[in-house]
């Protein structure tokens, strides 16, 4: 359990947001010309990371907007948080 | 060779002040090669070695575990086994491991009290009772025992259980599979690591495996805490941190890892005999020898590995634990605990080769394992041994989600994974 800062409403309880897992997953731009094997990969294979991961939340409970985190799983420590269609910090 | 335990090995270590019991397992220092390697100390992974050791005679093999045996979710689950699942793969992997839990104490000369008390699954509304409905004809085309009750019944069965219908989620009725019940964990975890090490198996506590040497597509060892170990075969049984040792073979799985909790009361006089599993308000709960009731709460929706849970879902589940059982309401809890648990995209585990040869991998069992702990390892044992899945175990391989046959327990499981 923490505090998320959104970046439009401001610090709320971990609790009125909603986990999107991992982010900048991208769909696929030619579906119809994917292989199984890439399909199987864009659908369930995941890093899964134990330290810092690149992940997508929604402020279900609130402005309901999407946004990214970076967060280290192995102790929850939010590391940077930043909006939908920007680039990962780089630290 | 180990002395046997029995009524007469008590009564002579009793005059003794219980000082000289014998070890029920080495310490030994790490081999140089090992015909395989078991990573990971925990149920699964010892039964894996236990079966590898006793049924393929494979006797030069070690498990490694990070920490101490069982210390990982063997020691943190609440104990529940039973093999009510609705589609057939499933329903033929945990009734496995059923069949063995019933003659599990006597085989490894290790109580593991295993106390079939039966599981009940309350309905709430109208859908659940067609699945559950659905679900025990399934149960019984498959020969596992099963039987549907009404509500009348329910409370026959477990009369504290709250049956009024001006409750928010009245329950309108339950499955209940006699068969099924719990056993002590830790003691499932030492009866083997006994077991194995009898045989043979060296069972190596605080070390850590830190990466996977491979030749191409070939492993050659494991690069430890504990120096370089050589092996031809390894057996990844992780857990939670499945994905982590696959990162280290340039595996990807299709896991995800999240803090999974559960609490116990102060210890009372018995009040609950089965066990009492609810889907839709999610909560469970039995009553261990101590007097504790053990309660199981849910999964948090984000990843980690902190072992740390949100404190609404203990809420949540404790709000639904009250309204069922209203003679509750004053207990106190003792203990709240997190385990990380390594969730598949269909709810189903993972035992299976992989495309590395030598690298084996028996995860995603999610928040369900404990119960599938002695068939688990049965059928990875084999696996590993015959380079090939049995007959049991062949559905749950990882290629499921390339030809898209996934074995769906998500929505068809009797509890929320």
């Amino acid at each position: 359990m923490f505090l998320i800062n959104c970046p439009y409403c401001g610090e709320r309880d971990q609790q009125e947001f909603k986990a999107g897992g991992e982010a900048h997953i991208e769909r696929p731009k030619q579906p119809t010309e994917l292989s199984d094997d890439e399909w199987a990969e864009y659908l369930f294979m995941r890093k899964n990371i134990k330290g810092v991961q690149f992940e997508r939340w929604n402020h279900a409970h609130g402005c309901r907007k999407w946004f990214n985190m970076a967060r280290d799983t192995s102790n929850d420590e939010i590391k940077a948080i930043y909006k939908m269609g920007e680039k990962p910090p780089t630290q | 060779m180990r002395n046997k335990y029995s009524i007469f090995s008590l009564f002579k270590n009793a005059l003794s002040y219980h000082e000289n019991w014998q070890r029920a397992w080495k310490d030994p220092a790490p081999k140089k090669e090992y015909d395989a390697v078991i990573v990971g100390g925990g149920g699964h992974g010892l039964a894996t070695a236990y079966y590898l050791a006793k049924k393929h005679n494979m006797q030069n093999i070690a498990v490694v575990e990070k920490g101490w045996i069982g210390g990982g979710n063997t020691g943190r689950n609440t104990t529940i086994i039973r093999s009510n699942y609705l589609w057939d793969a499933s329903a033929g992997l945990y009734d496995h491991a059923l069949k063995i839990w019933e003659g599990l104490s006597q085989e490894l000369n290790y109580n593991v009290m295993f106390s079939q008390r039966g599981v009940m699954n309350l309905a709430h509304n109208l859908q659940d009772v067609r699945d559950l409905k659905r679900r025990t004809h399934a149960n019984r085309l498959n020969g596992i025992d099963a039987v549907y009750l009404n509500t009348e019944e329910v409370k026959k069965f477990c009369p504290i259980i709250n049956t009024s219908q001006d409750i928010r989620y009245p329950v309108l009725g339950g499955t209940l599979q006699r068969r099924a019940g719990t056993a002590r964990h830790d003691a499932v975890a030492w009866g083997y690591a006994r077991g194995a090490d009898e045989m043979g198996v060296d069972i190596i506590q605080n070390c850590e495996v830190k990466s996977i040497k491979r030749s191409g597509d070939t492993v050659e060892g494991i690069e430890t805490t504990k120096g370089f170990i050589k092996t031809k075969k390894i057996g990844v049984v992780a857990a939670g941190h499945s994905s982590v040792v696959a990162n280290m073979a340039g595996l990807k799985l299709p896991l995800e890892s999240k803090p999974l909790q559960a609490l116990v009361s102060e210890p009372v006089k018995p009040i609950i005999d089965t066990v009492v599993m609810s889907n839709a308000v999610h909560a469970y709960v039995s009553q261990s020898d101590k007097g504790e009731l053990v309660i199981g709460a849910g999964t948090d929706d984000y990843i980690s590995y902190s072992q740390k849970g949100s404190h609404q879902i203990v809420e949540g589940t404790l709000n639904a634990i009250l309204e069922l059982y209203p003679i509750f309401s004053r207990m106190r809890m003792l203990r709240q605990w997190g385990g990380i648990v390594d969730i598949c995209p269909d709810a189903s585990p993972i035992l299976s080769k992989t495309s590395i040869k030598g690298l084996y991998f028996n995860c995603g069992w999610g928040t369900g394992g404990f119960k599938a702990t002695p068939g688990s390892g049965d059928l990875f044992a084999h696996t590993i041994a015959n380079d090939e899945p049995h007959k049991l175990n062949a559905a749950f391989n990882l290629n499921r989600f390339v030809s898209g046959d996934l074995v769906d327990e998500h929505g068809a499981a009797a509890v929320a994974h």
